[in-house]
C-alpha cells in the first residue's frame, strides 16, 4: 500500500478557540491509484493534503507512506520528503516568477538530485511547452501556468501526487485539458494521485472518491 | 633584588632585541668590549642596520697596531683618531663605612666612522659613555651618547680631560678626579696612583687572536680611591682598588671570537693578575694574561697559560663563577660575583661587576662577559 | 541543492535589477558615508601622528629662548656639561618644505625617521654625507637634496642630521630649541645658572595640537556615527524589501522540499555576497567623498590649527576593512532580525497582519521605554556634562532618544487627527497612516536624525560665523599691520609713522605658562582702540585703567574657562601678581592669552622688542603711507597687511573650517531621502491588499496615488516638526556644552529661522522625490492585481 493515513486528527487554535479541523480521519491509496477528495469549504480537505504531504503534521493519528511514518518526521525529513517522494500541485501554480519555464519545470528534479532530461523531456513535449521553455512564469496564461507546475511536479517521479484544487483558477475548457494531461501523465508515471476539489465532475474522474464532511470522511 | 637602568634605557631595550643579536652574526670579526664599540652607534637608527653591516671588516684608512711600541705619555693618554676603537675603561672595588662592598665603572668608548676629526657636526668620532655602580643587591646604570667636534664629548691628552656631558675624569694621571650620573645615581671620586703604569703583551702590544689581531694595551692597576656614591637609599662614603685600563686598535678580533670574560684580579699579598678569555666559533678559547707584581713588574702569558672555566651560571645562563688558573704563578682560585645581576642593559648588553677571589689567593677583582646577551 | 536553491535565489535579482540596485545603492551609500568620515578621520590622525613621531610634539618639554630667537650652539654644549640631557633641534623651511635637523645620538627614542627604504647608512646620516628622510610627496619637492624615502615622515617635512640642515638653513651654529628627555641625572646645574636665557615649555604646550584637533575629529565622527545611524536605517529597509519582496517564493521553495536550515544559510550567504559587493563599492565610494572631503579637511586643519596634513589620500587596510566590517555587520544587524522572521514563518500560514501589528504594539512599546530612559538621561546630562565625553553622550541620549519617541509622537498626532477627521475617506486615510507607520518608522528616524543634525550643525555654524565677523570688526580695528625684521625697521617705522598717524600700537608678546596653561602674554599701548573696541565677558571697575597703569591683567575666555580663574583672581608673570580686571573674549585662538600695560611688559620681559606693529590712520592714508614707507625707510609693502586683507583672510579660514560640515550636511540628508524611498517601496507591495478595498469602494487609482504621495509628505511634514525643537537643542549642545569642552569658549547661539524655513523644504522635496515614484506604480497598478486580492486565499 502506497498511502496509509489512519485516524488523523488536526486541531487549529482560532480567534474563537481551537477548532477541530480533522477528526479521526482513515484513508488508503494504493499506487497508479487515483483519488479524488471532495467537501465544502472548512470541510478539512485541504489540511488532510498538507499533512499528507508533509507540509504540517496531524496532532494525532499515523501517516505512512511505503509502510513509512511521516508524522513523525522532522523538518528536514518532511522538507526531503516534499523534495523526492510527493510532489503538491499548488491552485495558485506557486512558480518562481524569476526563473524561466524551463528551469521552473527542472527545478525540483534537480532539488531532489533526480534530474532525467529525457523523462523531462517527454513532460515538456506531452504539455505543449516546448516554444515556451525560454519564457517567464508572468508571460504564460493560467493554463499554461499550472502545466508548468504540473511538470515541475511530476520531473522527479515523485510515487505519490498531490493536487489541491489544481484546475481551481482556470477557466472550464482550460481546466479540463489540463485535468487530461495531468492524469494522462501521472498514470504514465506510475505515481498515486490525491486530488482535492469541490468540482464533482472532475472527481468522477478518478479511479476512486472520498467525500470529507465536518472533519471526517463519509 | 633591583637592576636600575637609566636614560640609555629606552634605546638599550630595542638594540637588544634587534641589531645587537643579529650583529652578532652580522659582524662574526668582533667581540667584548669590541661589539660594544663598534655596535653602538646603531642603537639610535636600529633599522639602518643594514646599512652597516660592513663595518666589521672595513679597516681600510685605519692604522693597525704594530709590535713593540713606544708609548709617548701624555699625548698617547689622549684620542688616536686614526685607530677606530678606543676606551679609557675603569672599574673599582669599593667598601663602604660599614665594610659593604661595592663597585663602580667608568668608562667612555670613542669609535670612528673615519679615521679624521673635525670641529663641528662632520666629525665622525662617535662616544659613548657607561656608568656603573654595583651594590651586593642592586645594580645601578647610565649610557650616554655623544659625537664629536662639537665638544659634546671627547678626551685631550694634556691637561688630560675625558668627558661626555656631566662625566669627566680628569687630572695628571697621579690624581684623578671622576663624576658621573644617572637618574638614580651619582658619584665623585678622587683617585690617586700607588704605582707605575703596566703595559700588556709585549710592550703594550696585545695580540688577540692566532690570527694576530691585536691591539695597544696599557693600565693603571694601583689606583687608591675615594669619595661618595650617591645612591636611592642615601649618600654612602666609600674607598677601595681602581683600575683604569687603556686600549685602541682598529680590528683586533678574528672573524671566529663571539664573546670574550676578563678579569682583573687583586690579590690580598699585592700580587696582580690581568686575564681575558676570547670564545671562539669552534669551541675553543684563545686566552692571555698578565701578572703585575705588587711592583709593577709585569710577566705576559700568551695563549694557554691562563684558564678560566665557568662553574655556576645565573638565571640567564650568564656565568657568574668562575675557576681560574695560573699555574706558573699557583693559582687556582674561584671567582665569584658579588651581585649575580650586575647586567649592563645598555645599547650593547654585557655583564661587568665586581667579583670575590677564593682559593689559592684571596682577593678581589672585577669581571666583565660579553657574548651573553 | 544548494547550486539551483541559488541560482533561484539570485535569478530574483537578474528579473528585478531595480531591487537589486536599491539594495546595493544602500549597502553602499551606508558604507561610503561611513568609510569616507573615517578615511578623513584616519588620514588626518595619521599626519599627526607622523607629525608627533618626527617631532616628539607634545610628548617632550623643551626649551626654548624666550624671545624665540635660536640659541647658540655654545649653550646646548653647556647644558649638556651641566647634566641637562637635552637634544637640539634646529628647523626652518627650505622650498616651501618644514626641514627638521635633529641629533640622533642624543634624541630621545621614537624620534626621528623611525624607518626608511632601501640601504642608507648611519655615516650618511651621521657624518653630514647628505640624507635627507621624506615622504614621497616631500621628496618630489626637493629635487636638489638626496631624500631617502621614508613614507612615516610627517607630511611635508624633510628631516636630516642637524649639522647639515644647519648649513642647508644657513644657521651655523645656531639651535631653535631643546628636547627635554624624561629621565634626567640626580645631579644637575640649575637651569638659569647654565642658560638664563632660555625656558622651558611644558610638554602639550606651543605646538600641540592634538587637544584642538580633536574636537574637529570628534565632530567629525559624530556624523560618521550619525551616518552610520542612518545607514544602518536604510541597511534594514533595503533587506526589509528584499525579504518582504520575496516572501511568497521562499515559501514555494520550502514547499517543493527546501530544508529551512539550508534556505536561511543560502540566503544569508547570498547577503554576504551582496554586503561584500556592495562594501567594496562603498568603500570606493567612500574614497571618493574622502578625496573630495580631504583638500578642505587639510586646508581646514592648516588655517585652523596650523596642523600639517597631508592633502592626499593612501588607501589604508585599515579603512578598507572596516568600510567592510560596517557593510557586513550592519548587514548581519539588519538581517538578523528578517532571516529570525523568516525561520518562524509558517510554511502554511497566509501573512498575519494581525499578529504582526500585535508585536508591532510590543515592539512600540519598548522603543518608548527607551526613548523615555535616554531623553531623561539627556536632560541630566544637559546640566552635568562638563567634557567632550559628556557633550557627546547629550548629543548621542538626545539624538538616539528623540529617533526612538518619534513613532509614538507620529502615531498620537494621527490618532488625534483621525479623530478629527469627519469624512469617510479622510478616516480612512489616518487609519491607513497610522498602520503604515510602523513600517516607515525607521525611514522617518533616519529622516529626524538627518534634520535635527542638519538643524542643528547649520545653527552652530552660522552662530559661529556671526559671533566671529562681529569679533573680528571689535578686534582688528587697526587700519595697517606691519611686520619689522630687526629692531632698526622697528625704529625707522616709529620715526617714520610717529608724524604720520593717529596712532602706533606695538603687538608684543611672550609666550608664558599661566596656571598650568600655554599662554601669551601681550604688553599694549594705552588707546582708545582697546578701550573702545575690545568687549569684556566679565570686568571689574576700570579695567583698562588699572591694566595700562600696569595694576591688573586681562584674560582671555580660553584662559579663564581651562584654569578656572575670573576676574578678581590673581595670576603671577615673571614673579610679579596680577589681579585679573576682566575677561574678554577671544574666538578662534587655540591658546590662552593675556593682556598687560606696555610698561610693566617691558619691565618684565626687556627682552622682547615688538616687531609688529597696529597703526591708525585715515584708511584712505593708507596706501600713500604704505608706498611712502617703502621709499623712506625700506620696510617693503609685502610687510604690511591692509585689515581688510586679515579680516577676509580670518574669514576665509573659518568658511573652510565648515565646508566639511555643509558637504556632510546635503549626504545625509540624501541619505535619508533616500532611506524613505526604500522604506515605501517596500511598503508599497504590501500594500496592494490594504488599498484593494478602498479601491472598490470607488477611488479611483490615481487618487490612491495621489493620497500616498499626500501621506509621505504630511508625515515628513510632521517629522520636520519634531526635527526643528530637536535640532535646536542639539545646537544649544553643540554650542554650550561641547564648545566650550572642545574650544574653551562659549558661543552666544542665534536663531535663523529662514535656514530652517528652507531645509524644511528641502526635507519636504525628498520626502516627496522619495514617494513620487512609489505613488506612480501604486497609480497604475493593475485592476487584476487588486482583484487579485480577493481572489487569493493566500
Amino acid at each position: 500500500m502506497l498511502l496509509v493515513a489512519e485516524n488523523i486528527h488536526k486541531t487549529y487554535t482560532t480567534a474563537d478557540g481551537p477548532f477541530e479541523v480533522l477528526r479521526g480521519v482513515d484513508l488508503r491509496l494504493d499506487k497508479g491509484e487515483t483519488l479524488a477528495l471532495t467537501g465544502e469549504s472548512g470541510s478539512g480537505k485541504s489540511t488532510l493534503l498538507h499533512l499528507i504531504g508533509g507540509l504540517d503534521t496531524p496532532d494525532q493519528g499515523t501517516i505512512s507512506l511505503d509502510g513509512k511514518d511521516i508524522a513523525t518526521l522532522d523538518d528536514n525529513g518532511r522538507a526531503a520528503l516534499r523534495r523526492g517522494t510527493v510532489g503538491v500541485v499548488f491552485q495558485q501554480f506557486n512558480l518562481i516568477p524569476s526563473l524561466k519555464v524551463a528551469d521552473n519545470i527542472a527545478f525540483q528534479a534537480r532539488l531532489a538530485d533526480a534530474h532525467d532530461p529525457d523523462w523531462t523531456g517527454h513532460l515538456v513535449t506531452e504539455m505543449g511547452l516546448n516554444d515556451h521553455l525560454n519564457k517567464y512564469p508572468e508571460q504564460l496564461s493560467g493554463g499554461q501556468q499550472q502545466r508548468v507546475a504540473i511538470a515541475r511536479t511530476l520531473a522527479p517521479r515523485p510515487r505519490l501526487v498531490l493536487a489541491d484544487e489544481p484546475t481551481g483558477n482556470l477557466d472550464e475548457d482550460t481546466a479540463a485539458i489540463v485535468m487530461d494531461l495531468m492524469l494522462e501523465l501521472v498514470a504514465a508515471s506510475g505515481a498515486g494521485l490525491l486530488m482535492v476539489t469541490h468540482s464533482q465532475a472532475l472527481a468522477a474522474r478518478l479511479s476512486r472518491r472520498l467525500h470529507l464532511k465536518a472533519g471526517q470522511i463519509i | 633584588m633591583n637592576v636600575s637602568v637609566t636614560e640609555g634605557s629606552d634605546r638599550s631595550r630595542a638594540s637588544r632585541e634587534a641589531p645587537a643579536r643579529g650583529g652578532d652574526r652580522a659582524l662574526p670579526g668582533v667581540a667584548g668590549r669590541y661589539i660594544a664599540a663598534l655596535l653602538f652607534v646603531l642603537a639610535p637608527v636600529q633599522a639602518m642596520a643594514q646599512g652597516f653591516a660592513g663595518l666589521g671588516t672595513e679597516v681600510e684608512g685605519f692604522a693597525r697596531p704594530a709590535p713593540d711600541p713606544v708609548f709617548d705619555f701624555p699625548t698617547d693618554h689622549g684620542p688616536h683618531n686614526d685607530y677606530r676603537i678606543e676606551w679609557w675603561y675603569l672599574t673599582a672595588n669599593l667598601e663602604g663605612p660599614d665594610g659593604t662592598p661595592y663597585g663602580l665603572q667608568w668608562t667612555l668608548f670613542r669609535n670612528a666612522m673615519a679615521p679624521s676629526e673635525s670641529d663641528d657636526w662632520r666629525s665622525p668620532q662617535l662616544w659613548m659613555g657607561h656608568a656603573a655602580v654595583t651594590t651586593p643587591d642592586a645594580h645601578y646604570v647610565a649610557e650616554r651618547l655623544g659625537r664629536g667636534g662639537i665638544g659634546q664629548a671627547g678626551v685631550i691628552a694634556d691637561p688630560f680631560e675625558a668627558w661626555i656631558d656631566d662625566w669627566t675624569l680628569r687630572g695628571d694621571w697621579e690624581t684623578l678626579q671622576m663624576t658621573a650620573s644617572g637618574s638614580d645615581f651619582a658619584y665623585d671620586m678622587a683617585l690617586t696612583a700607588q704605582g707605575p703604569l703596566v703595559l700588556h703583551g709585549q710592550q703594550g702590544y696585545s695580540v688577540k687572536s692566532a690570527e694576530g689581531q691585536a691591539s695597544y694595551y696599557y693600565s693603571q692597576p694601583f689606583f687608591q680611591i675615594d669619595g661618595v656614591l650617591q645612591l636611592p637609599e642615601g649618600d654612602i662614603p666609600v674607598t677601595g682598588n681602581a683600575w683604569l685600563d687603556r686600549e685602541w686598535s682598529s680590528q683586533p678580533l678574528a672573524d671566529n671570537q663571539t664573546g670574550w670574560d676578563w678579569f682583573s684580579l687583586s690579590f690580598d699579598d699585592g700580587n696582580k693578575l690581568m686575564g681575558f678569555r676570547l670564545q671562539q666559533t669552534d669551541g675553543s678559547d684563545f686566552t692571555s694574561a698578565t701578572w703585575i707584581a705588587p711592583d709593577g713588574q709585569t710577566t705576559p702569558y700568551s695563549n694557554g697559560a691562563f684558564s678560566a672555566t665557568p662553574l655556576a651560571t645565573n638565571a640567564d645562563d650568564v656565568p657568574i663563577r668562575w675557576q681560574v688558573t695560573l699555574p706558573q704563578h699557583g693559582v687556582d682560585v674561584t671567582v665569584a660575583a658579588i651581585n649575580e645581576n650586575a647586567w649592563m642593559a645598555t645599547s650593547i648588553p654585557y655583564w661587568e661587576g665586581p667579583v670575590t677571589v677564593t682559593g689559592s689567593h684571596a682577593g678581589i677583582g672585577y669581571l666583565e662577559m660579553t657574548g651573553y646577551d | 541543492m544548494t547550486v539551483v536553491t541559488l541560482q533561484a535565489l539570485l535569478s530574483h535579482w537578474w528579473r528585478n535589477p531595480l531591487q537589486l540596485f536599491t539594495l546595493l545603492a544602500g549597502l553602499a551609500l551606508a558604507t561610503a558615508l561611513w568609510s569616507g568620515v573615517q578615511a578623513v578621520n584616519a588620514e588626518a590622525r595619521a599626519s599627526y601622528d607622523a607629525a608627533a613621531a618626527t617631532l616628539g610634539e607634545g610628548q617632550y618639554d623643551r626649551l626654548i629662548r624666550a624671545d624665540g630667537q635660536p640659541m647658540a650652539q655654545s649653550t646646548y654644549i653647556a647644558l649638556r656639561r651641566a647634566g641637562w640631557l637635552v637634544s637640539p633641534v634646529v628647523q626652518g623651511r627650505y622650498q616651501g618644505v618644514r626641514i627638521i635637523g635633529v641629533d640622533v645620538l642624543t634624541a630621545p627614542g621614537g624620534l626621528g625617521p623611525a624607518r626608511s627604504e632601501g640601504g642608507t647608512s648611519i655615516g650618511a646620516f651621521l657624518a653630514g654625507a647628505g640624507q635627507f628622510f621624506a615622504n614621497a610627496e616631500t621628496a618630489a619637492r626637493l629635487p636638489g637634496l638626496n631624500v631617502v624615502l621614508a613614507p612615516d615622515t610627517a607630511p611635508n617635512t624633510a628631516i636630516s642630521d642637524i649639522g647639515l640642515v644647519q648649513q642647508l638653513l644657513g644657521k651655523e651654529d645656531l639651535i631653535d630649541s631643546l628636547i627635554v628627555l624624561p629621565r634626567q641625572p640626580k645631579t644637575q646645574a640649575e637651569l638659569a645658572m647654565v642658560a638664563p636665557e632660555l625656558t622651558r615649555q611644558q610638554a602639550q604646550a606651543g605646538t600641540d595640537i592634538g587637544r584642538l584637533t580633536d574636537s574637529f575629529h570628534l565632530n567629525l565622527t559624530a556624523f560618521g556615527l550619525l551616518s552610520f545611524a542612518v545607514g544602518i536605517f536604510i541597511v534594514h529597509g533595503a533587506i526589509g524589501l528584499a525579504f518582504e519582496q520575496r516572501r511568497p517564493v521562499v515559501r514555494t521553495l520550502r514547499a517543493l522540499g527546501l530544508p529551512l536550515g539550508r534556505l536561511i544559510v543560502l540566503m544569508a550567504a547570498e547577503l554576504v555576497l551582496f554586503a561584500l559587493v556592495a562594501g567594496g563599492i562603498g568603500v570606493a565610494l567612500g574614497y571618493v567623498i574622502a578625496a573630495l572631503l580631504l583638500p578642505d579637511v587639510a586646508a581646514t586643519l592648516r588655517g585652523l590649527y596650523g596642523a600639517d596634513v597631508a592633502g592626499t589620500l593612501q588607501l589604508r587596510p585599515v579603512w578598507w576593512l572596516s568600510g567592510l566590517g560596517i557593510a557586513l555587520g550592519g548587514t548581519a544587524l539588519a538581517a538578523s532580525g528578517a532571516l529570525y522572521q523568516l525561520a518562524r514563518m509558517p510554511l502554511l500560514a497566509a501573512a498575519q497582519p494581525r499578529a504582526m501589528a500585535m508585536a508591532a504594539g510590543r515592539r512600540a512599546w519598548l522603543q518608548g521605554a527607551g526613548a523615555a530612559i535616554l531623553l531623561m538621561l539627556a536632560a541630566i546630562l544637559m546640566f552635568t556634562a562638563d567634557g567632550l565625553v559628556g557633550g557627546f553622550a547629550l548629543l548621542a541620549s538626545l539624538l538616539i532618544g528623540a529617533a526612538l519617541a518619534l513613532p509614538l509622537i507620529l502615531d498620537r498626532c494621527l490618532a488625534f487627527a483621525s479623530r478629527l477627521a469627519k469624512s469617510v475617506r479622510a478616516q480612512w486615510f489616518w487609519a491607513d497612516t497610522r498602520q503604515q507607520l510602523p513600517g516607515l518608522s525607521l525611514a522617518l528616524m533616519a529622516l529626524l536624525l538627518a534634520m535635527a543634525a542638519n538643524v542643528g550643525v547649520s545653527t552652530m555654524v552660522s552662530s559661529f560665523r556671526l559671533t566671529f565677523v562681529d569679533f573680528l570688526d571689535q578686534r582688528l580695528s587697526s587700519e595697517l599691520y606691519i611686520r619689522t625684521e630687526d629692531a632698526a625697521q622697528s625704529a625707522a617705522l616709529i620715526e617714520f609713522a610717529t608724524p604720520r598717524v593717529d596712532a602706533i600700537l606695538p603687538i608684543q608678546s611672550a609666550d608664558v605658562t599661566v596656571a598650568g596653561q600655554p599662554t601669551e602674554v601681550f604688553g599694549a599701548r594705552d588707546h582708545a582702540t582697546y578701550r573702545d573696541n575690545w568687549v569684556f565677558l566679565q570686568s571689574a571697575d576700570a579695567a583698562w585703567d588699572t591694566t595700562f597703569a600696569g595694576e591688573t591683567v586681562l584674560i582671555n575666555e580660553q584662559l579663564s574657562r581651562r584654569s578656572g580663574l575670573g576676574v578678581g583672581d590673581v595670576i603671577a608673570l615673571q614673579g610679579q601678581d596680577f589681579a585679573i580686571a576682566g575677561v574678554y573674549g577671544d574666538y578662534g585662538n587655540p591658546i590662552g592669552q593675556a593682556v598687560i600695560g606696555e610698561a610693566i611688559f617691558a619691565q618684565l620681559y626687556p627682552d622682547v622688542t615688538a616687531q609688529s606693529f597696529g597703526i591708525r590712520l585715515e584708511p584712505a592714508a593708507a596706501p600713500d603711507f604704505v608706498a611712502d614707507l617703502d621709499a623712506e625707510t625700506g620696510i617693503r609693502p609685502g610687510q604690511s597687511i591692509n585689515q581688510a586683507g586679515i579680516k577676509a583672510m580670518s574669514l576665509s579660514i573659518f568658511e573652510r573650517t565648515f565646508t566639511v560640515t555643509t558637504a556632510l550636511n546635503i549626504l545625509t540628508l540624501a541619505v535619508a531621502g533616500f532611506a524613505i524611498l526604500m522604506s515605501l517601496l517596500t511598503l508599497a507591495s504590501m500594500r496592494v491588499p490594504q488599498l484593494a478595498p478602498a479601491w472598490a469602494m470607488g477611488m479611483t487609482r490615481s487618487q490612491l496615488g495621489q493620497l500616498e504621495l499626500v501621506r509621505a509628505v504630511m508625515l515628513a511634514c510632521l517629522t520636520a516638526l519634531v526635527a526643528l525643537p530637536l535640532g535646536l537643542v542639539l545646537a544649544w549642545a553643540l554650542l554650550a556644552v561641547v564648545n566650550v569642552a572642545a574650544f574653551g569658549w562659549k558661543l552666544p547661539m542665534y536663531l535663523f529661522p529662514l535656514d530652517y524655513a528652507r531645509l524644511g523644504l528641502f526635507a519636504l522635496l525628498a520626502a516627496a522625490l522619495a514617494a513620487s515614484w512609489p505613488a506612480r506604480r501604486l497609480a497604475r497598478t493593475p485592476p487584476a492585481d487588486l482583484l487579485k486580492v480577493f481572489s487569493n486565499e493566500r
